[in-house]
């Protein structure tokens, strides 16, 4: 192993989330991403093996590395979101493996919250189902940047190209009526290895990278918006000490554009005008800052702020309203009730809000919009009008994931039941 | 590709100032739960750079098991004056002493499942409403599901099926009287991330994770300190080896490894050539295959 402070230690950091139907072969994928890179452990595999022959199968049953909690190797299905790590010399990854039930929507949605790229896989037998177009509706609803078409079980298929032409075209086909940007189709078959990190030898009219090239090499550098500056002030630092006496710093973590050094801001929402005095992280004096870096930064003006107020630039200021319209996902058994109050979190900031009026439901299958039926449960995708208490400091979801995002808190049992994206 | 660009180890850096934050603005009596082991070493330095020229703005508490290397309390104690923090000490042995731990008999007796009463027990006295730690997802099978913000019902247990949704940077730390939150910044860190982020900040460490000569025997393939309070089997015998600790806890199942690692590029060189998890060394999850799983639904760290 070759090693160098400066080399190796310079890994980008790339999150994705894996979306198959059931029996799709989610967990043998991820089992075999981590098993051709070397992440698997002596143990783990030892382990993995034991079990595999205890329960009478041939091969080693790569699925079982990721089978978590005790309720799902009894069941047999993943039923939470369940966090993986691997890294290659190139980049380190975190997966969000998340179920691909039915009931499980509310999964998948956490999953891509902080994805840059989603895997989307398609049994090769039975081609773009339902169900596929629901994970990909979900990932263009959570803006996930990238999406990665697996076409899996290419072997169950004898490894054709025209299966893979057919579904490619299929998914491009229905690609075009949601918002995604960047998509990328790879045929595999987890269970043989072929195209997750070794090249396949039965498929040479494929020649677009396998599985791993691909997630080693998007670009994800431009996935955050550097344009319009963003600093939800989180926490306000004042050390009261004979050493720092004066020092007020606001902590927080840059949600979007470039802060510098004596860059005139305005805060929000007062909207009282000032200059960055320094950006500090510790001992050191730092001269720009940008997303997703967490930093301290003081004023040249002894303004009154605090968590929930909001640091810009001039140019591009986000809006700031009480009434916000936004697409929701339900998470909770009990349905959403409108008129009710329930505690928001948007950024750094808690309100309260209500929810005036249901416009009208989403079918996840078919992204046919309902009107006639209100009730708005477990896994449903609506979009809704709320009112806050207080007015929010905002951008739509589509030009900020960190700005454009709020989730919904029940005021009795404090449970999230709902999270929203701003249209 | 533009230079505003963040590596592998400052985006992990900047999450978990943003969680330890987090938990500063969003709870009343926050602790920060310290091992003396490489993980809550790093957190504590997190949790100074996120606050800092402040203090930290909550005590660290360490749960005693009285099965300490004598290392682990010296730097302790060190690092505690260096940076002006304030240290709560919770005993296991006090909680025997006062009957509401039983200590286990046997061989493989551990104080380490008896961490949870004293736990449980310090953060009532002290009316924590989040206690931070050091528990990483790619530990453990059943750590792999745990949220940033980790809800506990008054009896400390949780309930892995019914979880908080945890979407985007938001975290929701609302809770009813009585009940507390685990957080956990480092979750999303593996143990080599942890190894090149102490040699990127040059974070001083105890002498236990660097080769030294130890008397230690071999039990169930794994090599254990030699203790007083520990019992050779008929077929064990102690000898000296050259070792350093890979995880330090509590003596009783704290795996050592033979090793010659005496800097932080040469434990992180014989990391990324290991073949055993981090965890491979510690007797207490292999009492059963979910043995990790029982003792967080009960209120293990």
């Amino acid at each position: 192993m070759s090693f160098s402070k400066n080399g190796y230690l310079d890994m980008e950091l790339l999150r994705f989330t894996t979306a198959g139907s059931v029996d799709d072969g989610k967990s043998t994928l991820i089992g075999r991403l981590l098993y051709d890179s070397k992440s698997i452990f002596e143990d783990q595999l030892e382990a993995v093996k034991r079990a595999s022959i205890q329960k009478g199968n041939d091969y080693i049953n790569l699925a079982l590395l990721t089978d978590g909690l005790r309720s799902e190797r009894e069941q047999g299905i993943t039923i939470d979101v369940a966090y993986r790590y691997f890294a290659t010399p190139k980049r380190k990854f975190i997966i969000a493996d998340t179920p691909g039930h039915v009931q499980y929507t509310r999964n998948m949605v956490t999953g891509a919250s902080t994805a840059n790229a989603a895997i989307i896989l398609i049994d090769a037998r039975n081609g773009v189902i339902e169900q596929t177009h629901r994970h990909a509706f979900i990932a263009s609803l959570l803006q996930i940047p990238h999406i990665i078409v697996c076409i899996n079980k290419m072997d169950l298929v004898d490894f054709k190209q025209s299966v893979y032409d057919v579904i490619k075209k299929t998914f491009a086909d229905f690609a075009e009526i949601i918002d995604i940007k960047d998509i990328r189709y790879v045929p595999i078959s987890a269970l043989k290895g072929d195209n997750v990190v070794d090249e396949s030898k039965n498929m040479h009219w494929y020649n677009e990278g396998t599985l791993m090239s691909i997630l080693e090499t998007i670009p994800i550098e431009n996935d955050y918006n550097f344009v319009q500056t963003r600093f939800p002030v989180q926490y306000v630092i004042r050390p009261l000490t004979e050493d720092h006496h004066d020092y007020r710093g606001y902590a927080g973590r840059v949600a979007g554009g470039i802060f510098r050094k004596g860059d005139n801001v305005k805060i929000l929402p007062s909207g009282l005008p000032s200059k960055i005095k320094s950006i500090d992280l510790m001992e050191n004096e730092l001269e720009v800052a940008f997303p997703p870096m967490s930093v301290s930064i003081s004023l040249e003006d002894d303004i009154d702020i605090s968590r929930g107020d909001m640091i810009v630039k001039n140019d591009s200021l986000p809006t700031i309203s009480q009434d916000i319209e936004i697409t929701i996902c339900w998470m909770n058994q009990k349905p959403l009730v409108i008129g009710r109050k329930y505690n928001l979190m948007h950024t750094t900031k808690e309100v309260k809000c209500i929810i005036k009026e249901i416009l009208y439901k989403i079918n996840v299958n078919t992204l046919e919009k309902i009107i006639d039926e209100k009730e708005v449960g477990l896994n449903s995708i609506a979009r809704v009008m709320i009112k806050t208490t207080k007015p929010l400091i905002f951008d739509s979801y589509k030009s900020n994931r960190v700005t454009g995002s709020l989730i919904l808190i029940d005021e009795v049992t404090n449970e999230t039941v709902g999270v929203g994206m701003i249209v | 590709m533009n230079n505003l660009h963040l590596n592998h180890l400052r985006e992990l850096e900047s999450e978990s100032i943003y969680v330890i934050r987090e938990v500063a603005a969003q709870f009343e009596h926050p602790v920060l739960l310290f091992s003396g082991g490489k993980d809550s070493i790093v957190i504590t330095h997190l949790a100074r750079k996120a606050f800092f020229p402040a203090k930290l703005p909550f005590p660290l508490l360490h749960i005693d098991t009285g099965h300490n290397f004598q290392e682990t309390l010296d730097y302790r104690d060190n690092l505690v004056n260096n940076i002006g923090a304030q240290l709560i000490v919770g005993s296991v042995q006090e909680s025997i002493n006062q009957g509401k731990a039983v200590e286990e008999n046997g061989y493989n007796a551990s104080r380490n499942v008896l961490q949870t009463i004293t736990l449980l027990d310090t953060i009532e006295k002290y009316k924590f409403d989040a206690a931070m730690g050091g528990a990483r997802r790619d530990e453990e099978k059943a750590r792999a599901k745990e949220r940033f913000f980790s809800h506990r019902d008054e009896f400390g247990q949780w309930d892995p099926k019914n979880q908080r949704p945890e979407l985007w940077n938001i975290f929701n730390g609302k809770k009813n009287m009585g009940e507390h939150f685990r957080v956990f910044p480092i979750s999303n860190w593996t143990e080599m991330d942890v190894w090149q982020y102490i040699l990127l900040e040059n974070i001083e460490m105890p002498s236990l994770y660097f080769t030294h000569q130890r008397e230690v025997f071999c039990r169930d393939g794994n090599w254990l300190a030699t203790a007083p309070f520990m019992k050779l089997k008929e077929n064990e015998k102690a000898e000296v080896k050259t070792v350093r600790c890979r995880t330090i806890g509590d003596i009783t199942c704290t795996g050592v490894t033979l090793s010659e690692a005496n800097s932080l590029e040469e434990i992180i060189e014989e990391i990324a050539a290991t073949r055993v998890t981090e965890r491979g060394g510690r007797a207490d999850d292999k009492r059963s295959e979910a043995a990790m799983e029982d003792r967080k639904r009960e209120g293990y760290f």
